[in-house]
């Protein structure tokens, strides 16, 4: 980048190349929006600016179940109403969000921050795995929800994590894996439908 | 003649990255493209049409339209799934190493059905096999034969004289074996037995049915593991990710058999490799 940037002041330089960094922004617009702060008001870009620096000085993971939190514990964790015998373990903080909208799961989380993916060499090292047994140690919960995605990789995390979680004699159970809503029956492929077929209920 | 703007081809998915906010660039091997990549748009929503068709590890008959760059998969039908493959931990992540050494032995555009066939059979082998070490030594000799690297077994590497009824050694620089005297004084040969030199010349000259009826014993299975992990390490000058996962699920102890069926009626968790 800063052997394509045409000579210009340093700060503009930086900032364009800064802003080249973030996903779907390329040079032509890293400058665009950067000609655009140096117009705006300073309040707005001031405020831009302290809203980026909060994002890492005051978020933090949660001690227990590793989400990306303000406080410690997370606001979940520190939640006496919710149920303490159940934690739905998730890839990704971000993976909460969505099972938190169902409100149907009144448990506790455990973020493992990725998924085991053997050809990218990544393994249970490089996950908060060890998190999640001392925890379930520790407490009393009863059983764990395996919600990693339902593809290749989310498939082996969860078996893995049920081998390493079923000998301490909690019940591990995995969510259904089914039609979507608003899908087509005519485009799923076998796996989801012979599940979905294993997994039928009475109506 | 233009090349048409779409086209049918089988393919058997070996990479995926993740690209933008739902699309993936999957890696696929073809019978008649070879190797190539194509991008699979909105495969990551849950109502996607492509969805568990274009998953890793998948054989698929796809659709293509040409891109500008990379070629856009349109339309996928699943024709083998390897369901047990991917229910059974052990043998996920040998499918998985199978990938990535195909992966990382061809190079784009380059036409090869009998690797596709081997890629396909090796899928089909470890999804039943109960001998999975030997379905995964079979293949490695296959694939380095299919791309080039045929060990030489018969003869020492070096003085040529053929290979005498004992130990010897296996020395990657020179693709083969060598003869207990040259092998001596070669830095980075590796003892090699006879038992092992046996395997490996029957493996050579034999199908896949005969090569899975192979017992190997864990000494010998670890022998020839490493033997041929190591002469796969000289040629690539790497080491593939995917064998650091292998040899952990080794370490795994086994479900209690009576967990098996209670906890996860469709997650069985037998060990394939151990």
């Amino acid at each position: 980048m800063s052997a394509s940037t045409p000579p210009t002041a340093e700060p503009i330089a930086r900032l364009i190349e800064e802003l080249n960094k973030l996903p779907g922004i390329g040079p032509k617009s890293a400058q665009r929006l950067t000609f655009y702060l140096l117009r705006a008001p300073a309040p707005q870009v001031e405020a831009l600016a302290e809203a980026i620096k909060a994002l890492k000085e005051r978020l933090q993971l949660c001690s227990i179940c590793l989400n990306i939190t303000d406080t410690d514990p997370c606001t979940i964790c520190r939640d006496q109403e919710r149920d303490r015998t159940q934690i739905c373990v998730v890839e990704e903080p971000i993976d909460i969000l969505p099972l938190e909208r169902t409100r149907k799961y009144r448990g506790l989380y455990h973020v493992l921050h990725g998924v085991i993916a053997p050809s990218e060499g990544i393994g249970p090292d490089e996950l908060k795995v060890k998190e999640l047994l001392s925890r379930l140690q520790s407490t009393q919960v009863t059983e764990v929800i395996l919600a990693t995605n339902p593809n290749l990789e989310g498939e082996a995390t969860a078996m893995y994590l049920q081998r390493l979680i079923a000998p301490l004699g909690i019940k591990v159970t995995r969510l259904a894996r089914g039609l979507p809503y608003g899908g087509d029956l005519e485009y799923a492929d076998d796996v989801t439908l012979s599940r979905a077929l294993e997994g039928r209920q009475e109506m | 003649m233009p090349a048409p703007r779409v086209y049918q081809t089988e393919a058997i998915i070996i990479n995926r990255i993740n690209l933008g906010e739902a699309d993936r660039v999957l890696t696929i091997y073809t019978p008649n493209l070879g190797k190539i990549r194509a991008v699979a748009k909105g495969v990551r929503r849950p109502q996607s049409k492509l969805g568990g068709h274009v998953e890793l590890l998948t054989h698929s008959r796809l659709m293509l339209a040409r891109g500008r760059n990379l070629d856009i998969i349109t339309q996928a039908q699943t024709i083998n799934n390897f369901l047990p493959l991917k229910e059974d931990l052990g043998r996920t992540a040998s499918g998985l190493y199978v990938a990535e050494l195909v992966n990382a032995f061809t190079a784009e555009r380059a036409e090869d059905e009998e690797l596709f066939h081997l890629l396909l059979d090796t899928l089909q082998h470890l999804s039943q096999s109960t001998n999975t070490d030997a379905v995964l030594r079979y293949f490695e000799l296959r694939l380095l034969a299919q791309v080039g690297y045929r060990p030489e077994l018969q003869h020492c590497g070096d003085c040529k004289a053929p290979l005498q009824p004992r130990e010897n050694f296996f020395s990657p620089g020179h693709g083969g074996v060598l003869c207990h005297n040259c092998g001596y004084h070669e830095p980075l040969a590796h003892p090699l037995s006879l038992n092992a030199l046996k395997v490996l010349r029957f493996w050579q000259n034999c199908d896949y049915a005969a090569a899975e009826k192979v017992k190997l014993d864990d000494q010998l299975a670890t022998e020839l593991e490493t033997v041929l992990r190591e002469y796969i390490r000289y040629l690539l000058e790497r080491q593939l990710k995917s064998t650091a996962w292998l040899d952990r699920l080794k370490h795994l102890p086994d479900l209690p058999a009576s967990d098996r069926n209670q906890q996860t009626p469709s997650m069985p968790g037998t060990a394939g490799t151990a």
